[in-house]
């Protein structure tokens, strides 16, 4: 019932969309509790052609190359995140697009695609060539098929598990070279509109840098009868004003990005700036933005009202006064408490143990709400070196064993696959539930160890997907309407709203040997055999005889100058 | 070979054309085409062969009948001669009417002479010459020999990739629209499904926003316009190309034709060629890669439009200039007729029978000069490692391509055309995969030199002792020459 509420609502909101796509371009600028600044943009690409039947192939707003991809190898579905830095959620709050550390990849395919693991590896390929990114380590080894976490987002008629997959690779260093591809598929690339802001040199000069693309069909009016294919591309960067600002908690557009905005892309049919100034500890009008902006819109996004003020770079007023428009927002007085209101779910995750034989892992997920239990689906993906003890998985809650209702898990085969893990959890209120499973390290062969390897290898972040309580109950709002990303993960009913996290990515010591060893031994053999070799050679070749001592040391010498001095006669 | 048959038209029979029907004649002709492998130089020239069948004595039907001439495997002409002016439907001064099928007519006068230099002529236009030989193998051919058309060509591949591309860099002004769909229905198609025999095509579009030419053009005030100069062309297309894109699902070469609104305050744009006249078409292309065109906007009177213009393509004109650029870069341009020559225009087809024929046999030709290539280079291969593993399936596909190769090579003397062109593309393919197989990778194998570098701890020590002796050696032999025998 709900989905056909949503899907009158994107019709609702999409009512002008021709043939020749719609492109809808939003900043969303949020101040974070700590003093930093969270920018994210979206830019969202709708087309209403059918890509799956590979008949069209005349490209207008939708790139070109991601079109391709998706009627070559059958995607029904296709999310792309390359994140540097991690997402501190206890201190930021919760993030408005989740995402891993290093490159993350799901891809769900069409049914009738013959071999799902010939086309995602071929897909891994090509996006690698496309963003300039390392996806190409994509393969058996560090792929898995999660059987809960990870549902499509678009209109799908089915949830079989076996067309999806999903891969991390926590190695993964996102830098200018996988922007500069990115920003190629936006219709006005950064020569206009929002993307103009997006320089590297500020990007990347950053505490968190996430940018992903997402490809989903979604129905193109309200009946549901044909598909329109979106692409989402957005970008989240979170500054750290704070420190840069001398001090001040104060920001500007040109501050963190030293550009201003001119004008909004002449393609796009929606331009918008979005500035949460919700207010916080229930003080109003303790910051003030400048200037003045065209709307106040609220929303409730992820559980809590908020309010934003709002820059339609499309409206003629904006720019009438001044050419450019450089948002800039001040604290009225210094904020003297610092008190963080800490989100409802957070969670983090370590490796302990000592020694190179065996570890631990374990993960911490709190519960802050105060009266409301809700359960998450926690992913746990390990590689086949590490090898996990599953019969010493714990789970404890409030001192008590805490018994998952739905266990799925796969052991790892050595270099084929990982392991998979993935669990049900009832997280009850107010509660920290820790989780605990041993591992034993595996030795390696030589060649499979990567450069440095005493750096230790990566264990991808797990992930918690939940259901989780909101704080208001949430009226069904204008999902099309409202900012950024309540779109893509539609809440299910009015109490609750979904959010996926991610936890710390894991640095594990393997026992490494020494590559030296090898060479090392071969030297200090060779060397020896020299000198065998030599004191032998010597022994055989040289002739030996005695030899008259001529003119004796050089004690003998010096005795002889010593007498001639005197004029004693030389011995 | 290209075998021709004539058929007389009545009262055209030469006076010394041998009573006996049919008369055969075969002329031969060596192409000489110096080659850097020897392998390639097997390659056969095209012989002229001609017969004359029978001097027919039909009337004016003998039109519908030589356009039913079947297009058959093997290539086949067929001529009619006519000397009586009045019989034949062709204008004064043209000599050599070419058919769109594989036909022609020919006004000739009374000596099998004329006869033999009209032919001869004939077959210099319809059958492949010694330039479009070297075209085809313009790689395997020392530079410095061939003409720049020579490099215009594309290399023949399996498939092909056609992008349109409409540059826009100023959407704020002009807001351009144009209908790829239906002109590639009405235009291209029809062409891509003649020229389907050679390869497999696809044709895909896209608008591109803000993509600027490299060269900022110059503003000429006689004609208040904009100029770019053709020496400035080659600087144009590499910022242009960033932004095409690759193809992501093929690996065939890529075809790009790009139709380039120029911004409005560069605009009127106009290419000038070398001599400072403006080109007629307004584009250019550019070898193995594609072409661009300029479409300029008109400005309307009133500067109180509002912006953006709305600009609908006009796709007939583009797709002419496209078209042409598309026979040029397949090289069936019509080179160099003979003044008394006129040919039929193939209609909507772009290409005359004749001029895929003439496709297929170039394309065979480099295609058996590429697999010589390739397998000359995996055989270079394994005589630089001696310890290289080849594979069953390896080997397999060697043979393969050889077999096809040869194959090829005979169908080509046959003058089986169709049968050359499919065996001559097997063989690439079986030899490419061998060339490309994985197991083949060089850096697989540890290269001899490094293995001695690694045992130089044990030989270099071991050398000192022996170095040394000698050095004792020579110094002590030198000594003994220098005071001979000094015996107690």
């Amino acid at each position: 019932m709900l989905a056909v509420g949503l899907v009158l609502l994107l019709a609702a909101g999409l009512g002008q969309g021709t043939t020749r796509g719609v492109l809808r371009e939003e900043l969303l600028l949020r101040p974070l509790p700590v003093g930093d600044v969270a920018a994210v943009f979206q830019f969202r690409t709708r087309w209403d052609a059918d890509l799956q039947r590979g008949a069209v192939s005349h490209y207008r707003l939708f790139p070109k190359a991601l079109g391709q991809l998706v009627a070559a190898h059958g995607v029904r579905e296709l999310h792309l995140a390359l994140t540097q830095g991690f997402w501190s959620t206890q201190s930021w709050g919760q993030p408005p697009l989740g995402a891993p550390a290093g490159a993350e990849l799901w891809v769900w395919f069409q049914d009738t695609v013959p071999d799902v693991d010939k086309a995602w590896k071929e897909l891994s390929n090509i996006l690698s060539g496309i963003f300039c990114a390392s996806l190409n380590f994509i393969d058996s080894t560090n792929t898995v098929t999660p059987t809960a976490s990870f549902k499509p987002l678009g209109v799908a008629n089915g949830t079989d598990h076996r067309l999806l997959r999903y891969a991390v690779l926590p190695r993964e260093v996102v830098c200018t070279e996988n922007l500069t591809p990115w920003k190629k598929l936006l219709p006005c690339g950064s020569k206009a509109g929002l993307a103009v802001l997006l320089k590297a040199e500020r990007l990347f000069h950053s505490s968190y840098h996430s940018q992903a693309v997402h490809i989903r069909p979604i129905c193109r009016d309200a009946s549901c009868l044909a598909v329109s294919w979106e692409l989402r591309q957005t970008l989240t960067v979170v500054f750290d004003s704070f420190t840069s600002g001398q001090g001040k908690k104060d920001w500007s557009l040109f501050k963190m990005f030293s550009r201003t905005l001119t004008d909004a892309c002449p393609l796009a049919s929606e331009s918008k700036v979005y500035v949460d100034i919700s207010p916080k500890n229930k003080e109003k009008d303790l910051l003030e933005v400048t200037p003045t902006p065209t709307s106040v819109h609220e929303a409730i996004v992820q559980g809590d009202k908020t309010t934003y003020a709002v820059y339609d770079l499309l409206s003629p007023m904006l720019f009438n006064t001044s050419r450019s428009l450089n948002v800039q927002l001040k604290w009225k007085r210094p904020e003297d408490s610092s008190e963080l209101s800490t989100p409802i779910m957070h969670a983090h995750r370590y490796v302990s143990g000592y020694g190179l034989q065996t570890g631990e892992i374990s993960t911490l997920i709190y519960n802050t709400h105060p009266y409301r239990a809700f359960p998450v689906i926690l992913l746990e993906t390990v590689p086949w070196y590490l090898r996990l003890y599953v019969h010493t998985l714990t789970i404890i809650t409030k001192g008590k064993e805490n018994k998952p209702s739905y266990i799925h898990y796969q052991p790892a085969q050595d270099r084929k696959r990982p392991h998979l893990l993935e669990m049900l959890i009832q997280l009850p209120a107010n509660s920290a539930t820790k989780i605990t499973i041993q591992f034993e390290r595996a030795l390696l062969k030589w060649t499979e160890y990567p450069p440095d390897p005493n750096h230790g290898f990566y264990v991808s972040s797990s992930v918690l997907s939940a259901l989780v309580p909101s704080a208001i109950a949430m009226k069904n709002v204008n999902v099309e309407e409202s900012p950024l990303f309540t779109s893509l993960f539609p809440s299910s009913d009015g109490s609750s709203y979904f959010l996926r996290l991610y936890t710390e990515p894991l640095l594990v010591n393997l026992p490494t040997p020494d590559f030296s060893m090898p060479y090392n031994v071969i030297c200090l053999t060779c060397t020896v055999v020299a000198v065998c070799y030599g004191s032998f050679y010597n022994l055989l070749t040289r002739t030996f005889h005695v030899e008259e001592p001529s003119r004796g040391g050089l004690a003998k010498r010096l005795a002889n100058v010593i007498r001639r001095l005197r004029g004693v006669p030389p011995i | 070979a290209v075998s021709v048959s004539v058929v007389f038209l009545p009262g055209s029979v030469p006076a010394d054309l041998p009573r006996r029907l049919p008369y055969g004649d075969v002329r031969e002709e060596r192409v000489p085409v110096s080659c850097k492998s020897p392998a390639v130089c097997t390659a056969r020239p095209p012989r002229g062969a001609w017969e004359a069948l029978r001097a027919v004595p039909y009337g004016d039907t003998f039109l519908p009948r030589l356009s039913r001439v079947a297009p058959g495997s093997s290539v086949c002409w067929q001529s009619c001669l006519c000397s009586q002016p009045s019989l034949l439907p062709l204008p004064q001064g043209v000599n050599v009417y070419v058919g769109k099928h594989r036909s022609a007519l020919v006004r000739a006068g009374q000596g099998l002479a004329i006869l033999h230099a009209r032919l001869q002529q004939l077959l210099q236009v319809v059958s492949l010459t010694a330039s479009s030989i070297a075209a085809a193998l313009s790689d395997r051919v020392p530079d410095g020999q061939l003409g720049p058309d020579a490099w215009r060509h594309l290399k023949s591949s399996l498939g092909y990739e056609i992008t349109f591309s409409l540059l826009n860099p100023d959407p704020k002004s002009h807001d351009v629209d144009w209908d790829i769909e239906g002109a590639v229905n009405h235009y291209v198609q029809p062409v891509l499904d003649k020229l389907s025999l050679v390869a497999n095509f696809s044709v895909d579009s896209q608008i591109l926003y803000y993509a600027v030419l490299g060269v900022t053009p110059r503003f000429d005030k006689e004609s208040s316009s904009f100029i770019l100069s053709a020496h400035s062309l080659p600087h144009v297309i590499n910022p242009v190309e960033a932004r095409l894109g690759s193809s992501a699902a093929s690996l065939y070469p890529v075809l790009n034709f790009l139709l380039y609104v120029p911004e409005r305050s560069h605009s009127p744009l106009y290419i000038q060629d070398k001599d400072g006249a403006p080109v007629a078409t307004n584009a250019f292309h550019s070898p193995r890669w594609g072409g661009i065109m300029i479409y300029n906007v008109e400005v309307p009177a009133s500067p109180q439009t509002s912006l953006p213009l709305h600009v609908d393509v006009d796709m007939l004109r583009v797709m002419e200039v496209f078209l042409a650029q598309l026979r040029l870069l397949f090289g069936i341009s019509r080179e160099e007729l003979p003044p008394e020559f006129l040919v039929e225009s193939p209609g909507n087809e772009g290409l005359a029978d004749w001029e895929l024929d003439r496709l297929l046999w170039a394309h065979a030709l480099e295609n058996i000069a590429t697999v010589s290539t390739t397998l000359t280079s995996l055989a270079q291969l394994l005589d630089q490692i001696s310890n290289i593993v080849i594979k069953d399936d390896v080997a397999s596909e060697v043979y393969r391509a050889v077999a096809a190769a040869q194959d090829a090579v005979a169908e080509l003397a046959e003058g089986h055309l169709h049968s050359a062109f499919q065996a001559s593309k097997e063989a690439v393919t079986s030899s490419e995969r061998a060339f490309f197989d994985p197991s083949l990778l060089h850096l697989l194998y540890f290269p001899d030199d490094q293995k001695f570098a690694i045992y130089i701890p044990l030989f270099l020590p071991m050398a000192v002792p022996i170095l040394l002796s000698l050095a004792k050696m020579l110094r002590e032999a030198r000594q003994n020459k220098k005071e001979p025998t000094k015996m107690d």
